[in-house]
């Protein structure tokens, strides 16, 4: 059996043949909008592969890439997360997250802080890992914080249907997942929205299949789902560029070796077992219809929002934070006043600055250098105001 | 049997726990003497003191424990300096039910560990804290060394055109201890690099002239190290994705986990700037000892203004900050 | 939005739905309920410990051949 070289979609020297190959393709495009193209890419994988990678850089001359509602930390609302840190306040409960969610900034505290308050929080890898924890601590209740998108949801639903077969009556899940596609739908009928095409993300497509996607063909919107090592990358930017210049737009199914036509059929019936889709509350955004997922009637007893009530917190939102235009790509993070003095990755106000796949962490460490400003730390003068360097004769 | 609080106390408990537990193992004639301070020759010249505290979670893991770890980081600490390790002190803080089986193994690995390195432990001490109040057991290392060369190292050394060099593959302590945490349990498990490099910097230092300064890579990993270096230095450092040494398993499971090498913390590591005509023949020196396998030429020093940038192997490049948050799993 | 990995399956449990797999010569179990059938050898997508998609190696062939082919046709003789 042959088998596949998964490091090949990496070869450096593949990418720097395709690179000359396609930059006269988004010459010709820049030259003909008379500035970059720019390209969401919905996903914040995405977004932190197009950093690692520093295609971002390589790319930056023609294309401007504007993250998208695609970082569950980002899109998740100041209440959800006001919520979160109440349960763990709450007595008795241990907390299950993922790495994630540990920074980001509630009203008032977040769950690394609750946690050196003394909240038990713990950091999992799997939901199944949450499960285990429910079991070996058979005394107190165990709350998942349930975050994520089509891929990580049918995650957590096994391990609601674990908790179901095995009779684990402490494992509850506080469910915040959210559906990509409404996201979109929202951001597209915005008639202010200023955006030539979307990179759709290629693990959620791995769920939903290109199929879940046909809203964006019915509103004939270049768009083309993507893979995340550097050649999938490079490339699917440049069949976007060409989907741009048709009349018809297709999704362009450029990760063929992970995402069908149907997806993963057997995720999506799992999906409809354990949730319900339902109205959610998206940063930015606000209410969207149909755009997240409810632990259905079944599982009902393991919803903490039914099972495990906290008293709702009151929420206040970051005066002058500007993470609700920037998530929807209508405003770059330099137009926050924030940005880069009183916010920064060490000390993040918004959630845009938390994750590294947020706009503002990206702006923050890639994109300063590019507009540099009144707001650029003048760091150049760290090691002269200190002594250590001599003035340059 | 377990740790009770009266282990602390000073009385015959203690005085068992020392006799069945910590003689033993560490039997050195000054530890012997049991006086109140260890009385030792004294080199003429300079001496390197360094102290580090140890707490690690979990307590044994893959490829070592706390008690490795206590050696070799103060141990290692020293060796960078610029020094070569004479003694050690050694301060256990121990939680009321904890299991004597488990001290005992740590403090053989403890003992064992500093035999290996040529280091002598001349004083130590026990408490014991109530149940809850620890996390089973806290160890401080004091060491001492004498120095050879003062001032032979240093950022004052580094000049523009020094070469990186790193002597093994990144964050395998760091993954050891995150997957043991995390409950990821990888088979074959990923060991830590855990062990001390003095005789390795030693013989270095004795053969190459042109090694400017040596750093080991823990907390923060090879990053905030070099970061280190540029705000110290002012210069630029620029290191390149593609020379990072990485073990292909410790790579994989970085990538399931959604981490970085370049932050990840290392315990048997050494980060060496050395003068560009001898950092080939530094980083084949360095390939011969154990764990050093895949040491490396990762960078260069020029002049700057204190930046640390990362070059990918795609044409572009990032500038690298200090680590900032202990490193977790993510799922994005 | 969703770190995953393409691991290739070592052993299947069908009992309990779990396999091992190796990424990049690291070995770990994931769950298999979401990949109904998948056989030892495949490769599989993981994201949160759980095998969310089989891979499909002809497509990641395919794929990279196409885009050779195409690099090939249109570079112009001569270029490094
Ligand atoms: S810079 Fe900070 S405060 Fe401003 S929008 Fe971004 S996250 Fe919000």
């Amino acid at each position: 059996m042959t088998t596949v070289n998964l490091l090949a979609y990496r070869d450096p020297e593949l990418f720097a043949r395709l690179l000359r190959r396609i930059i006269p393709a988004l010459e010709e495009q820049v030259q003909k909008l008379g500035r970059r193209v720019r390209i969401m890419e919905v996903c914040g994988t995405h977004t932190v592969s197009f950093s690692r990678t520093g295609v971002r850089q390589v790319l930056a001359d023609f294309v401007e890439l504007i993250s998208g509602p695609g970082c569950p930390v980002c899109v998740t609302d100041q209440s959800d997360i006001d919520h979160m840190i109440a349960y763990a306040k709450r007595p008795g409960t241990v907390v299950a997250t993922f790495g994630d969610m540990m920074q980001v900034p509630g009203s008032a505290a977040s769950l690394r802080r609750q946690r050196a308050e003394g909240a038990d929080v713990r950091v999992v890898y799997s939901p199944s890992q949450a499960v285990d924890l429910a079991l070996e601590n058979p005394q107190k209740q165990v709350v998942l914080l349930g975050v994520g998108f089509e891929t990580t949801a049918p995650g957590v639903a096994l391990s609601l249907k674990r908790a179901a077969r095995d009779g684990v009556r402490n494992y509850f899940v506080y469910s915040v997942h959210k559906l990509t596609p409404p996201a979109l739908k929202a951001l597209v009928e915005d008639p202010d929205h200023r955006l030539d095409g979307f990179l759709l993300p290629g693990h959620v497509s791995a769920i939903i299949g290109r199929r879940g996607w046909t809203l964006l063909e019915l509103l004939n919107q270049p768009a083309v789902i993507g893979g995340f090592e550097p050649l999938d990358l490079v490339v699917s930017v440049y069949r976007l560029v060409q989907e741009m210049k048709r009349p018809v737009r297709l999704v362009v199914n450029n990760y063929g070796r992970v995402v069908r036509e149907d997806g993963n059929p057997a995720a999506q019936r799992l999906l409809e077992e354990t949730f319900e889709a339902a109205p959610a509350r998206w940063r930015g955004f606000g209410m969207l219809p149909q755009s997240g997922l409810e632990i259905s009637e079944t599982y009902r007893a393991f919803d903490a929002r039914v099972a495990l009530p906290v008293d709702r917190p009151v929420t206040k939102a970051v005066r002058g934070c500007r993470c609700g235009e920037v998530v929807k790509g209508k405003e770059t993070p330099l137009q926050c006043r924030l940005f880069g003095t009183a916010c920064t990755p060490e000390r993040p106000l918004g959630p845009c600055m938390v994750s590294d796949e947020g706009t503002c962490s990206i702006y923050y460490q890639y994109e300063r250098s590019h507009h540099r400003d009144r707001r650029e730390e003048p760091h150049e003068d760290y090691a002269l105001a200190r002594g250590w360097r001599q003035p340059d004769a | 049997m377990r740790i009770m609080l009266s282990h602390g106390d000073g009385g015959s408990l203690t005085h068992e726990l020392v006799a069945q537990v910590f003689r033993p193992v560490f039997g050195d004639e000054l530890l012997e003497e049991q006086g109140d301070a260890a009385v030792v020759p004294s080199p003429s010249g300079h001496l390197a003191i360094s102290t580090d505290s140890f707490v690690v979670q979990p307590l044994e893991f893959p490829g070592g424990d706390i008690g490795t770890l206590a050696v070799a980081g103060t141990v290692n600490d020293l060796a960078v300096s610029g020094a070569v390790p004479e003694y050690l002190s050694v301060a256990f803080v121990l939680e009321e039910g904890l299991e004597m089986a488990l001290l005992r193994r740590i403090a053989a690995s403890l003992a064992r560990t500093a035999a290996a390195a040529g280091v002598r432990v001349v004083a130590g001490d026990t408490k014991v804290v109530e149940r809850g109040k620890g996390d089973g057991i806290y160890v401080t290392t004091t060491g001492v060394g004498r120095v050879p060369e003062p001032g032979r190292l240093g950022f004052h050394r580094i000049q523009p055109g020094d070469h990186v060099v790193v002597s093994g593959g990144l964050a395998e302590h760091a993954v050891a201890v995150l997957c043991e945490r995390a409950g990821i349990r990888f088979d074959p498990p990923l060991r830590s690099d855990c062990r001390p490099l003095n005789r390795m910097i030693q013989d270095l230092l004795a053969q190459f002239r042109g090694v400017r300064f040596l750093r080991d890579p823990t907390r923060g990993g090879v990053a905030t190290t070099l970061k280190e270096v540029t705000l110290g230095t002012g210069l630029d450092i620029q290191i390149e994705e593609g020379r990072l040494p990485v073990r292909p398993e410790v790579g994989g499971a970085l990538e399931l986990l959604g981490m970085e090498p370049w932050y990840l913390a290392n315990e048997g590591k050494v980060l060496i700037v050395v003068a560009p005509e001898e950092a080939g023949d530094v980083t084949a020196f360095l390939r011969e000892y154990p764990g050093q396998e895949l040491a490396a030429e990762i960078g260069r020093v020029s002049a700057g203004h204190g930046d640390l940038w990362l070059k990918t192997p795609y044409g572009g490049r990032r500038s690298l900050g200090m680590l900032s948050g202990a490193p977790l799993p993510r799922i994005c | 939005m969703c770190l995953a990995v393409p691991a290739k399956v070592l052993e299947v449990d069908p009992t309990r739905l779990r396999a091992r797999v190796d990424y990049l010569g690291s070995q770990t179990v994931v769950g298999i309920a979401l990949v109904g059938g998948v056989q030892t050898g495949q490769f599989v997508l993981v994201h949160v410990g759980e095998a969310v998609q089989v891979m499909d190696e002809e497509q990641a062939r395919d794929g990279l051949a196409l885009w050779r082919e195409w690099l090939d046709d249109s570079e112009p003789a001569g270029l490094p």
